[in-house]
């Protein structure tokens, strides 16, 4: 027998060690699989890196010249530094991680991997975790250059909004997610001719959050509405301390509240569509 | 099919606790609005057996194997896998079974080495690189494992699929359709390599084929499905020899063509004269 051969017979003895399928530690090890998964996309793909940072790039610069534009005007809130970057750079955390979750999500679905995944052990919530984590890493990819390249162009520095801008972060990502569930689940249950779905569903947000303008602009009926989204308070809070120098951490404890409420309804959503999709028997007709 | 389905419960209760068994199903029944696509089917499958479920479209095998598997959810009826109700307790069991199907890939651009890594730690695999080199060698796919799975052609991802399915060595395998769109050499490769993973490990393989001689080759026993009912429950032997014929092909076509049993015809004016 050649060495070749001795190897080749002793391999075929090689059985699967299995873990056990319970515990944490378990769900920890299928999330990290899942992550490994997704940062093994991103690497087959330069182009798909690139293009990570280029749209919030292009964001980033249109707004910041126009910024740059209207500080030479009368008005003092166009004048105030930053407003409408820090506008850019905010929406684009919410917007970026809602997109990183959901087209992530996608992704198995164009690769018609989600029968493999859905009789594999991965459990829903993990699989919900894994895309979470994974939208935050992809965000990183995305936002930190962005961020940076602000700094130097326009000398706006999103560190300036201080400890806020980690609790501007919580409410912006969480948001992200319940927008994400919603987005998956009905992806899901409808197959991906609801894919569009992934992408306006944010935009819904855009004139609500106030995102470049404060809520007292909005009609008085429209103010509550606004008033009851998490991201409001963030946009609010990011202008009083850029324009006022104050904050108030009230109205991030109210975003937070909310969310915790948006973040239930959303993976309850993800759940019963989830649910719907195995009832109809569109888990395996989903695909390109 | 209600005698099939009583006499095979029969069976059920002669046979060891359904907790041992692979596959018990009692009553499986799926319907899509006023469509009966699984119609009050029952059976259980032994361990070490290999069973067919054959049929032709539209016959249940693919929804049969989706709702085994938690794809799909029953409207009514029972899935038992080793003694784990599928509705409730499906992760409990979840290491122990895997499945391949043609209507699933795995993603195309990781290579096929990325991809069996996420699945071994999906499956909960401690040695990794050891079982997949052993899994590669098993099915000649070594030098494959650099290259992306998108870029395979179809008897090399059947390959990567199957790799796929046998990483965690499940004691049950569901295979829909194992060998569609190879050509004739690769599905003869495939079937010799499912024979003979489950002749050596005493595994249990439930297969949906349209595949006449993959079926007679592989099968111990057949399930003939026509319209998401049991029609026939035997060995292919069995089979061949109550329906007059040949080959299990030729009792395919008389089933789907509607050509009674030699047996049933001859009791035909048995009956109508009692």
């Amino acid at each position: 027998m050649t060495a070749r051969e001795t190897t080749r017979e002793a391999m075929r003895d090689i059985e699967p060690v299995l873990l056990p399928l319970s515990g944490i530690h378990a769900s920890l090890r299928r999330m990290a699989a899942l992550v490994r998964r997704y940062i093994y996309l991103l690497r087959s793909s330069g182009v798909r890196l690139v293009e990570l940072i280029y749209w919030p790039f292009l964001q980033m610069l249109t707004w910041g010249f126009l910024q740059k534009y209207l500080a030479g005007t009368q008005n003092s809130y166009a004048q105030a530094a930053g407003v409408l970057i820090g506008s850019v750079l905010l929406w684009d955390i919410l917007f970026r991680s809602k997109i990183g979750f959901s087209t992530t999500f996608i992704e198995e679905m164009w690769s018609r991997n989600l029968g493999n995944l859905l009789t594999s052990p991965l459990r829903p919530y993990e699989l919900v975790a894994a895309l979470s984590l994974w939208s935050i890493i992809r965000l990183s990819v995305s936002m930190v250059p962005v961020a940076i390249a602000a700094f130097f162009i326009f000398g706006f520095n999103l560190l300036d909004l201080g400890v806020a801008l980690a609790a501007f972060f919580c409410v912006l990502v969480l948001t992200s997610w319940s927008l994400g569930l919603i987005s998956v689940g009905v992806i899901l249950r409808y197959g991906l001719g609801a894919e569009e779905l992934a992408w306006s569903l944010a935009f819904l947000l855009l004139p609500l959050c106030c995102v470049y303008y404060p809520v007292s602009v909005l009609p008085h009926w429209l103010q509550p509405v606004a008033l009851a989204l998490p991201p409001t308070h963030v946009f609010e809070g990011m202008r009083s301390i850029l324009l006022h120098h104050t904050f108030d951490a009230t109205d991030l404890w109210w975003a937070l509240a909310l969310n915790a409420i948006y973040l239930a309804v959303g993976y309850a959503t993800f759940s019963w569509f989830l649910g719907s999709a195995r009832v109809n028997g569109t888990l395996l007709q989903l695909g390109e | 099919m209600d005698e099939t389905a009583g006499s095979f419960r029969k069976e059920l209760s002669a046979r060891p606790e359904p907790s041992s068994l692979p596959v018990a199903v009692r009553g499986l029944t799926k319907l899509y609005g006023s469509v009966t696509a699984v119609d009050h089917i029952t059976f259980a499958i032994e361990a070490g057996t290999t069973v067919a479920l054959l049929g032709g479209n539209g016959a249940g095998k693919t929804t049969t194997i989706a709702m085994l598997l938690g794809l799909i959810m029953p409207t009514a009826g029972e899935i038992r896998v080793f003694g784990a109700d599928m509705s409730r307790n499906r992760y409990d069991v979840a290491q122990r079974l895997n499945f391949q199907s043609p209507y699933v890939d795995l993603p195309a651009r990781l290579t096929v080495k990325q991809n069996l890594t996420v699945y071994a730690g999906l499956y909960g695999i401690a040695n990794v690189a050891e079982r997949i080199a052993c899994v590669a060698e098993h099915l000649q796919i070594e030098m494959l494992l650099d290259r992306p799975t998108g870029k395979l052609s179809a008897g090399q991802k059947t390959r990567v699929g199957l790799a796929k399915a046998l990483l965690n060595a499940p004691e049950l395998l569901l295979l829909d359709e194992p060998t569609a769109s190879l050509d004739p050499d690769t599905a003869d490769w495939i079937r010799h390599k499912l024979k003979d993973y489950a002749r050596s490990r005493n595994a249990t393989l439930l297969l949906a084929s349209h595949n006449m001689a993959e079926v007679e080759r592989l099968a111990d026993r057949v399930i003939l499905l026509q319209a998401g009912r049991i029609i026939e429950d035997e060995t292919p032997k069995a089979l061949i020899e109550g329906y007059g014929r040949k080959t299990l092909e030729d009792v395919f076509l008389d089933v789907v063509r509607g050509r009674a049993k030699p047996e049933d015809v001859e009791s035909e004016p048995t009956r109508k004269a009692s």
